[in-house]
């Protein structure tokens, strides 16, 4: 997997792209870096890279406030029906995490996190059912928790 | 390939005019257009030939002029046309930079009233692109919403844009859609809406797509939000059907869906009008850097002819061209560059032709 650290943090970019970018991104993304844009195509184009990379399950995101505030959080949805039944994917949730702790200068336990998180998937052993596996949310959180303890 | 002639279009009128109809030739105005415009234009009007099809061409020119009162305008000669044959087939224009210059499709849209704007997007066997099979038609309302222009500045750095959405062009697309879906034999229409957050404007759209599909119960009616569209269409585009929306809403999605089937070079479009009238066209540039060469690939232009040939009740020789361009695709042997060949236009053309004639 790509060194892909320099992503979940923040970096600012001076060149925009003068492209038609709906189309573009869906015929080759990897022309695109930063992109900053007004509301509406920020909904729009938010989404349409999640679904890009596999849909909100897996997509981190974090809100910036004015005052030093910072929440960072999971987009997807409450998933009622898998509610309780150990079954959920902490992926976003946990990629979220890792965003915050860039945020906060923890690079080296972002970095530990992220690659284990990042590890476990690229292994394909034990990945939760949205993944294409049969795990359990406890047994792909202990299987990355494995890593992130053998990285010491 | 999927039968894909259903997805190219008949788009019904809403009431039959005459048309300019002599011994069973349709008299259709071209436009050829700029840069690879007059050689794709070319290109149609030879598989046409070879075709046999009952058209007969009347090439305009629509680059702006200035009226009496200093307003630009279409010349009057490429107006009375388009007037008379209702139908137009147009290749991509420039838009001159001249201080002041209108944009060409602009005032095409409004001298016509073209409200509509369909694109087909089917994916194509031999051009392979991540996505399968796309077999989606994006309806978009294209006289309002976003890009109706009205913008203030209330006070420095503060400035307001207008969204107007109105019960009468709202209820005007939301019919085109169901229509278009009974006629092309389409199972759903999905408006593509934000209402939860634009509550009165595209709450009012929402409210007339649901009023129109009360009279159109064998098309099933869905609704959802452009976000989730747009995510579940890198996903699986599979699922999508006919989608209708508003100006901007449209404007995105029918590019974004151009780009799953593989950009603009290979995709159809049609601009419906008020008075029977419709202009098809191809959408991407004018490539001047290859304009002359006998480089261009004329398959949009092409695709486009092909719902033009629907619209007009010309189904035999739509599917027999629509076929014979497919399948010049699918066999890989002469593809322009941009398809991933190095074919000629002409030869790609005489691919088309000599199978079409085969045909007979």
């Amino acid at each position: 997997l790509a060194d892909v650290s320099h992503v979940m943090g923040a970096i600012k970019t001076q060149s925009p792209l003068p492209r038609t970018f709906s189309r573009g991104m869906v015929q080759d993304p990897s022309h695109f870096d930063v992109l900053v844009m007004p509301n509406l195509y920020g909904d729009i184009l938010s989404d349409l890279c999640a679904g890009l990379i596999g849909g909100l399950g897996v997509t981190p995101s974090g809100n910036i406030g004015a005052n030093g505030v910072a929440i960072f959080e999971s987009v997807h949805g409450t998933a009622p029906d898998i509610a309780g039944k150990d079954l959920a994917n902490p992926t976003a949730l946990l990629l979220s995490a890792v965003m915050m702790l860039r945020h906060m200068g923890l690079h080296g336990h972002a970095k530990k996190i992220e690659t284990a998180c990042f590890d476990t998937i690229r292994d394909e052993k034990v990945l939760t059912k949205d993944l294409g596996g049969n795990a359990k949310c406890s047994e792909f959180t202990a299987d990355i928790c494995r890593r992130v303890q053998d990285m010491d | 390939l999927a039968d894909v002639s259903h997805v190219m279009g008949a788009i019904k009128t809403q009431s039959p005019l005459p048309r300019t109809f002599s011994r069973g030739i349709q008299t259709v105005t071209l436009i050829p257009g700029d840069g690879i415009g007059p050689e794709i234009s070319t290109a149609v009007m030879k598989i046409f030939e070879a075709a046999k099809a009952p058209i007969q061409w009347e090439e305009r020119n629509v680059t702006a002029i200035k009226g009496p009162g200093g307003r630009w305008m279409i010349p009057p000669e490429a107006k009375e046309s388009m007037n008379k044959n209702k139908i137009g087939l147009k290749g991509p224009l420039k838009t001159p930079i001249a201080a002041g210059h209108p944009s060409m499709n602009l005032l095409l849209r409004k001298t016509f009233d073209l409200y509509a704007n369909v694109r087909p997007c089917v994916s194509i066997e031999g051009y392979k692109t991540p996505y399968t099979d796309v077999d989606l038609v994006t309806i978009r309302e294209n006289t309002e919403g976003e890009y109706s222009g009205i913008e203030h500045l209330i006070v420095d750095g503060v400035v307001q844009s207008i969204k107007l959405i109105t019960e009468d062009a709202s209820r005007r697309i939301a019919e085109y859609a169901f229509e278009y879906a009974r006629n092309n034999q389409r199972t759903s229409v999905t408006a593509v809406h934000k209402a939860n957050i634009m509550r009165m404007s595209d709450g009012l759209f929402l409210r007339k797509c649901r009023e129109v599909a009360e009279n159109f119960k064998d098309v099933k009616f869905t609704e959802m939000y452009l976000d989730t569209v747009c995510l579940n269409m890198v996903q699986d585009p599979s699922h999508f059907d006919v989608l209708v929306m508003p100006n901007l809403y449209g404007d995105i999605l029918s590019d974004l869906c151009a780009g799953l089937i593989g950009g603009l070079g290979v995709t159809p479009s049609g601009n419906i009008g008020a008075n029977g009238v419709a202009i098809f066209e191809s959408v991407h540039g004018t490539a001047p850097d290859i304009a002359g060469k006998d480089l261009a690939n004329p398959t949009a232009l092409l695709l486009s002819a092909v719902m033009m040939l629907r619209h007009m009740g010309l189904h035999g020789h739509a599917k027999k061209i629509e076929t014979a361009c497919f399948d010049t695709i699918r066999d890989e042997k002469v593809l322009t560059k941009d398809l991933g060949g190095n074919a000629k236009c002409s030869e790609f053309t005489a691919d088309i032709c000599r199978r079409v004639q085969d045909m007979d």
